[in-house]
């Protein structure tokens, strides 16, 4: 790690300010920075702790009726906020099955949707990697990739953005509240990260010294609170970042789906909201074979960047199986194993069609 | 440069003061303060062998940056013990037999006592798993960590119940 | 080290033999406390802080350090290059028996694996030493890396610890031909980094001409004579402490090149130093378990017995030095068949050398065999544990030696009825749980070889009563500090709260080696020697002593019971051992005693733990995501000394086949060389949630012929026998075979 400069702002246009400099780097808990730093794949000149800027961290209902989630609210704060978790199950779940409890508990959530990819050359760094050294190339096309993402990917990167949180926030329109030198805009989750192209070092739409201050749940999304799931398929049954994960939430009347919000996680390097998806559902009967079609219609523009054709098929499987959970209902109580598939599984049984 | 933060460690307030921006908590405390109980397995955030509390919330250390948490309040695995009698969490680790090498025990043992302090698991065998699945343990004891975690977590209960009483 | 300080003895003293209490361990207030101290946690005056800088090629040569810009970082004190690295005096490639590992310790600039140290920064701070080795910035002229196991193989004269690499009875080839069935696999096994949870670490520290060392030691004799050997010291001058191994699991049997370096690093600048390795660097320096490709040809009869086993190894080494895993000779002592032959190649790669690794060819062999077997069983009809009972070997099979005991039937018969593996329907896909996962059941038999190494220990009695007992015994988790106590106070006769048991530390008696699962058993017999000789000095003293009521009783001879010497023939008759040294005018008495196998009965007899392991799995039929859901084990392994410490190692052990057989795997990149999931985020090892239940059942068994105290060991033979019950597991569940281990989500689909 390098040495930097540090700075302790204590408001947020002094952060900014600070901020807007070449080289330097914004730190809430760290929880990924500093590990980015010991692997030297980031070497700020200058630290901008923002840990004790006031008013970030706060979980608060806006007039609007939507749900205004501050920067550095912890993982776990959110979790286990209860009108929080009530409103927006899949959510929580889905930060449950994320890392451990004890980085849940510094990790904030604006630092969730900054995290950067697990790609093993991207750690690497005497591995050629463009995302970490424009132009450098990409020794993940031909090397281990059975990880990498099979949409959105470009000859220039195969990355994924490993977040569990951002899925479920993409299926439900939550809005990024940025703050910068030129004052705050709001920009949907999906439109935050980029997808690769020929530039994967550039992330986010974040200009320099633009600050993530808050993410935004609009009013309607709690409207699937009733048959919301988030599943995550692992090689470990805890602490690992998912081959692939699913949210799936459904507003049903009478049995028929009025709406379905389907996103993938570890897919691309960004969270994959599935809007043709939820289209296939939509006025359809919450059933297994309309399931199976919409989870066919996520992953059709899919394909491998490498040795993960696997993951196609797992991704389709997982989208079936998480429709098919949110149909049978949010289950009332957090399962004792968030997002696993071997949290019991209500009415999986029944119907599923087996196929190991 | 010098750089000053006051810390409670254990109970006990402490201004420190260091010429570098880069040292984290769990550096700190080995390094500097010479408080050796909590160890470095990873220094990446993936074993959990320095877990400890800051404000009473159990943490990883290594990727804390010491500058970062001027005013907070830390528990260490030294600070657990009061007056020579141990926290129900290590008597109950010592009588389940919830580690071997006892590399992990500290980070183990803070881990637990967060876990109980969070109050999500309970008596909950799948959920004390899950909940304690943040901290490697190569030798294997997690079948007694588990056991050492319900059992202290069934004595904090009967102590509040008696309490109540 | 002197002994350690324990809880207040009250809740269990013991009286009488102190050996079979399930005592908790007697380190435990030290672990619970952060009290015990590992070698990373020492602080001496004046230290400073070493970090390794390492290769990033797996094979060519450095061509360019920047030392200037390290050295102008803030902090940083020296840098230690070839240039500038103190003489040694032994060359580190040199050879001198098959034990003697060949060490990187800058002796040029070439690099042959990727992870090679290439250099050390010294600092004032770990963060200036940290920073100190990035700013090297090594160039290098790169060869094409080796790696896989496709290159040309050879076979090697020995393999494991100086094993022959070829063996056979009977004619495999035409037993095969004659055979009603037979079948063929190839199984598939990765490399698997050791990963002790405390990595590798130094305090080096020279005093004048002497040296004093902090570092986990599986070895503590070995690693004064290797450092003795490298420094040109003699073994007194250098004292090696390791009163606590954060684990070692063979990869802290030899000491690694990066711990000399930290001694080096001391000597050149003159100042102690301490030297911890990152979790990326243990997955290059220190050893790992190399990857093997296993054949195993199977014969079998119209009535279900087996006919011929051919168990073929392909394996890898380092360009380098010699270590070959000696997988297939797990084939030698299970299943009885009229033909029975085993095999190892190897290749040579660009890696570091692969070393031991908790059960070494043990773990590897097992998980192929067995997964073997059960194929066999299915191909012949047969429920796996019937199959395994009509081949049951009643003597060990190439050798045709008896075993010394094999309580293996009882394994099999205790642990099922316990699983309930009665109840297993024979077809495979045909059992679910209430939430629709699949459900599957397997089997696996467990051995380990009961083997004794040679140690010392020393006793002595003090005039007050009390005991000292001592051997530089090494406690990396198995329980040392309790066991071999216990062991200890009933040598001597006493309760163990009257004993003060010495070790850790290289000053004391060689304790011989932590590995082969036969610390227990070689350090204990030691203590159990010493402990009776200094009984029998004792009991000269008394029996030639007319005025002690045990005139005379040489002849009936004495015994040595809560601190008092008692007639065998008349126990009222007796004297305690303090009044026994009073009236002789002794502060206190010593005796050493002297351990090792005894060959004429290993000659005649074959001896081995054994155990059988029943998994159970949970798949989810469409995600295919792997859980072990129950584990039940039992183990038949000699006399127990702590059924709670045992119990733990056996758990420990079936952890480490969870591991195997799901998690486990150094991915290396085939182009460069390097692993590429070498941390603990990508590297997985089991976590709590895997491992839901776990049973270890102690099956009694006695062994007179292993050694006089009956032990077998207990610390290798968990991982063998379970990684191969849940590969059978995973086929009963899904009716799919699968040979490449780790086994994946992403290999059950299709």
């Amino acid at each position: 790690m390098n040495r930097f400069d540090y700075i302790r702002p204590t408001s947020l246009d002094e952060a900014i300010a600070a901020a807007s400099q070449p080289g330097s780097a914004f730190l809430a808990a760290g929880t990924n920075l500093l590990d980015l730093m010991k692997g030297n794949i980031t070497r700020p000149d200058r630290i901008v702790d923002i840990t004790k800027l006031p008013d970030l961290d706060r979980i608060e209902t806006l007039e609007d009726g939507s749900t205004r989630i501050g920067a550095l609210v912890k993982n776990a704060d959110l979790a286990y906020h209860e009108d929080f978790a009530a409103r927006f199950p899949a959510v929580a779940e889905a930060l449950l099955s994320g890392a451990s409890a004890q980085l849940r508990n510094a990790a904030s959530v604006g630092g969730n949707l900054l995290q950067r990819t697990r790609c093993r050359y991207f750690y690497d760094t005497a591995s050629a990697c463009n995302k970490r050294e424009p132009g450098s190339g990409c020794d993940s096309l031909e090397g281990e990739n059975a990880g990498q993402a099979v949409l959105g990917w470009s000859p220039s990167c195969i990355a994924t953005h490993p977040s569990d949180f951002c899925v479920p926030l993409a299926a439900l329109g939550a809005i990024v509240e940025i703050k910068g030198p030129d004052g705050s805009r709001d920009v949907a989750l999906t439109d935050f990260h980029r997808l690769p192209g020929d530039r994967p070092d550039i992330e986010t739409v974040l200009a320099p010294g633009e600050l993530v201050v808050a993410i935004r749940l609009p009013a309607e999304a709690a409207g699937f609170a009733a048959h919301s799931r988030y599943l995550k398929l692992r090689e470990r049954t805890s602490y690992a970042f998912a081959l692939v994960s699913a949210a799936a939430m459904l507003r049903l009347e009478d049995g028929v789906i009025a709406e379905a919000r389907i996103a993938i996680g570890s897919v691309a390097a960004k969270p994959w909201r599935a809007k043709s998806a939820e289209a296939v559902l939509k006025g359809m009967k919450a059933e297994p074979a309309f399931f199976e079609k919409a989870a066919r219609e996520a992953f059709a523009e899919a394909k491998p960047s490498g040795d993960n054709a696997d993951k196609i098929e797992l991704g389709r499987r997982i989208v079936a199986r998480a429709l098919t959970l949110a149909s049978a209902g949010t289950p009332t109580e957090m399962p004792a194993l968030p997002a696993s598939p071997f949290a019991p599984l209500p009415g999986a049984s029944a119907n599923g069609v087996a196929h190991v | 440069m010098d750089f000053s933060i006051s810390l409670t460690i254990n109970g006990v307030e402490r201004r420190i003061t260091f010429d570098d921006p880069r040292v984290t908590l769990l550096d700190l405390f080995r390094e500097r303060l010479h408080l050796t109980g909590t160890k470095k397995g990873c220094d990446r955030g993936q074993c959990g062998a320095c877990t400890i509390l800051v404000d009473g919330r159990r943490i990883n250390s290594c990727l804390a940056l010491a500058l970062s948490h001027d005013g907070a309040s830390i528990t260490t695995i030294e600070g657990l013990a009061k007056d020579d009698q141990l926290h129900p969490v290590q008597a109950a680790f010592i009588e389940n037999d919830g580690f071997q090498c006892g590399f992990c025990t500290p980070g183990q043992i803070m881990s637990a006592v967060g876990l109980i302090a969070e109050g999500h698991a309970g008596t909950d065998p799948e959920r004390v798993r899950e909940g304690m699945s943040g901290n490697l343990c190569r030798c294997g004891a997690y079948a007694g960590i588990t056991k050492a975690v319900i059992e202290a977590q069934k004595s904090a209960g009967e102590a509040r119940t008696g309490e109540a009483a | 080290m002197s002994d350690i300080p324990t809880l207040s003895a009250g809740s269990h003293q013991r009286h009488g033999s102190n050996i079979g209490q399930p005592l908790t361990r007697r380190d435990g207030l030290l672990k619970v406390t952060g009290g015990a101290r590992y070698a990373a946690d020492n602080n001496p005056d004046g230290l400073l802080h070493a970090v390794l800088a390492v290769a990033s090629i797996a094979r060519g040569r450095v061509t360019h350090l920047d030392v200037e810009a390290a050295k102008a970082h803030p902090g940083v004190v020296d840098v230690m290059v070839p240039g500038n690295r103190p003489a040694l005096a032994s060359d580190p490639d040199e050879k001198s028996n098959p034990f003697m590992f060949r060490l990187d310790l800058l002796q040029n600039d070439r690099v042959r694996y990727a992870g090679q140290p290439i250099a050390v920064v010294i600092a004032e701070t770990f963060e200036a030493a940290t920073e100190g080795a990035r700013l090297l910035a090594p160039t290098y002229e790169t060869e094409q890396a080796r790696t896989g196991l496709e290159g040309e193989p050879f076979a090697p004269e020995k393999v494991g610890a100086g094993n022959a690499a070829r063996a056979q009875s009977g004619d495999v080839e035409a037993e095969l031909a004659g055979s009603a069935r037979t079948l063929e696999a190839v199984y598939e096994t990765p490399a698997q980094y050791h990963n002790a949870m405390e990595p590798h670490a130094v305090v080096a520290h020279w005093q004048g001409d002497r040296l004093v060392i902090d570092t986990p030691s599986q070895g503590l004799a070995m690693a004064v004579m290797r450092v003795a050997g490298l420094f040109g010291l003699t073994p007194d001058k250098i004292l090696v402490r390791s009163p606590f191994l954060g684990g070692g699991f063979g990869s802290k049997g030899f000491l690694s090149s990066a711990q000399i370096l930290g001694i080096l690093a001391a000597k050149l600048v003159d100042r102690p130093v301490k030297l911890a390795l990152t979790r990326p660097q243990m997955f290059g320096p220190v050893g790992h378990r190399a990857p093997t490709r296993q054949t195993l040809r199977i014969g079998l009869g119209q009535d279900g017995k087996l006919t011929a086993i051919d168990h073929a190894t392909l394996t890898a080494s380092s360009t380098f030095d010699d270590f070959f895993e000696p997988a297939s000779d797990i084939s030698h002592t299970l299943y009885a068949a009229p033909a029975i032959r085993t095999s190892h190649e190897a290749v040579r790669v660009d890696t570091g050398t692969p070393l031991f690794m908790r059960a070494p060819g043990e773990a590897t062999g097992s998980i192929a065999l067995e997964s073997a077997i059960d194929e066999a069983a299915e191909t012949a009809g047969l429920d796996p544990l019937e199959f395994r009972l009509k081949n049951y070997a009643e003597a060990e099979p190439i050798s045709g030696l008896p075993f010394s005991s094999k309580a293996l039937r009882e394994c099999y018969e205790q642990g099922a009825a316990r699983f309930g593996w009665a109840d297993r329907p024979r077809e495979p896909r045909t059992m679910r749980d209430e939430n629709g996962l699949l459900v599957g059941w397997g089997m696996g038999t467990a051995t380990f070889p009961a083997l004794m190494f040679e140690a010392e220990a020393r006793a002595v009695i003090r005039a007050d009563g009390s005991g000292v007992m001592e051997t530089g015994a090494h406690d990396m988790g198995q329980g040392a500090w309790t066991a071999l106590a216990q062991i200890a106070a009933d040598a001597i006769g006493l309760d163990l709260t009257r004993v003060t048991f010495n070790a850790g530390s290289s000053d004391l008696p060689n304790a011989g080696i932590a590995g082969g699962s036969g610390h227990t058993a070689t350090a204990g017999m030691a203590l159990h020697k010493a402990g009776e000789a200094v009984i029998a000095k004792l009991a000269d003293l008394a029996t030639e002593d007319e005025a002690s009521p045990l005139f005379g009783a040489d002849n009936v001879g004495v015994i040595a019971r809560d601190g008092k010497l008692l007639r065998r023939d008349d126990e009222s008759r007796g004297e305690a051992f303090g009044d026994i040294l009073k009236r002789a005018g002794l502060s206190n008495i010593e005796a050493r005693g002297k351990a090792g196998g005894d060959n004429a009965a290993r000659e005649h007899y074959a001896m081995h733990a054994h155990g059988a392991v029943f998994a159970e799995v949970k798949i989810d039929p469409d995600l295919c995501q792997i859980r072990t859901t129950r584990l039940v084990g039992a183990f038949a392994a000699g006399r127990i000394i702590n059924p709670r410490l045992v119990e733990s190692q056996l758990f420990g052990g079936m952890i480490w086949g969870v591991s195997f057989a799901l998690h486990e795997e150094g991915i290396q990149d085939k182009r460069s060389g390097r692993i590429v999931n070498g941390d603990f985020g990508e590297y997985h090892v089991p976590v709590n949630a895997d491992v839901p239940s776990l049973e270890a059942i102690l099956v009694h068994e006695e062994d007179q012929l292993v050694n006089l105290l009956g032990i077998k060991g207990v610390g290798e033979i968990g991982i063998t026998g379970t990684g191969g019950a849940i590969a059978n597991a995973i086929w009963h569940a899904t009716g799919k075979r699968l040979r490449r281990f780790p086994i994946r989500p992403a290999d059950l689909l299709g």
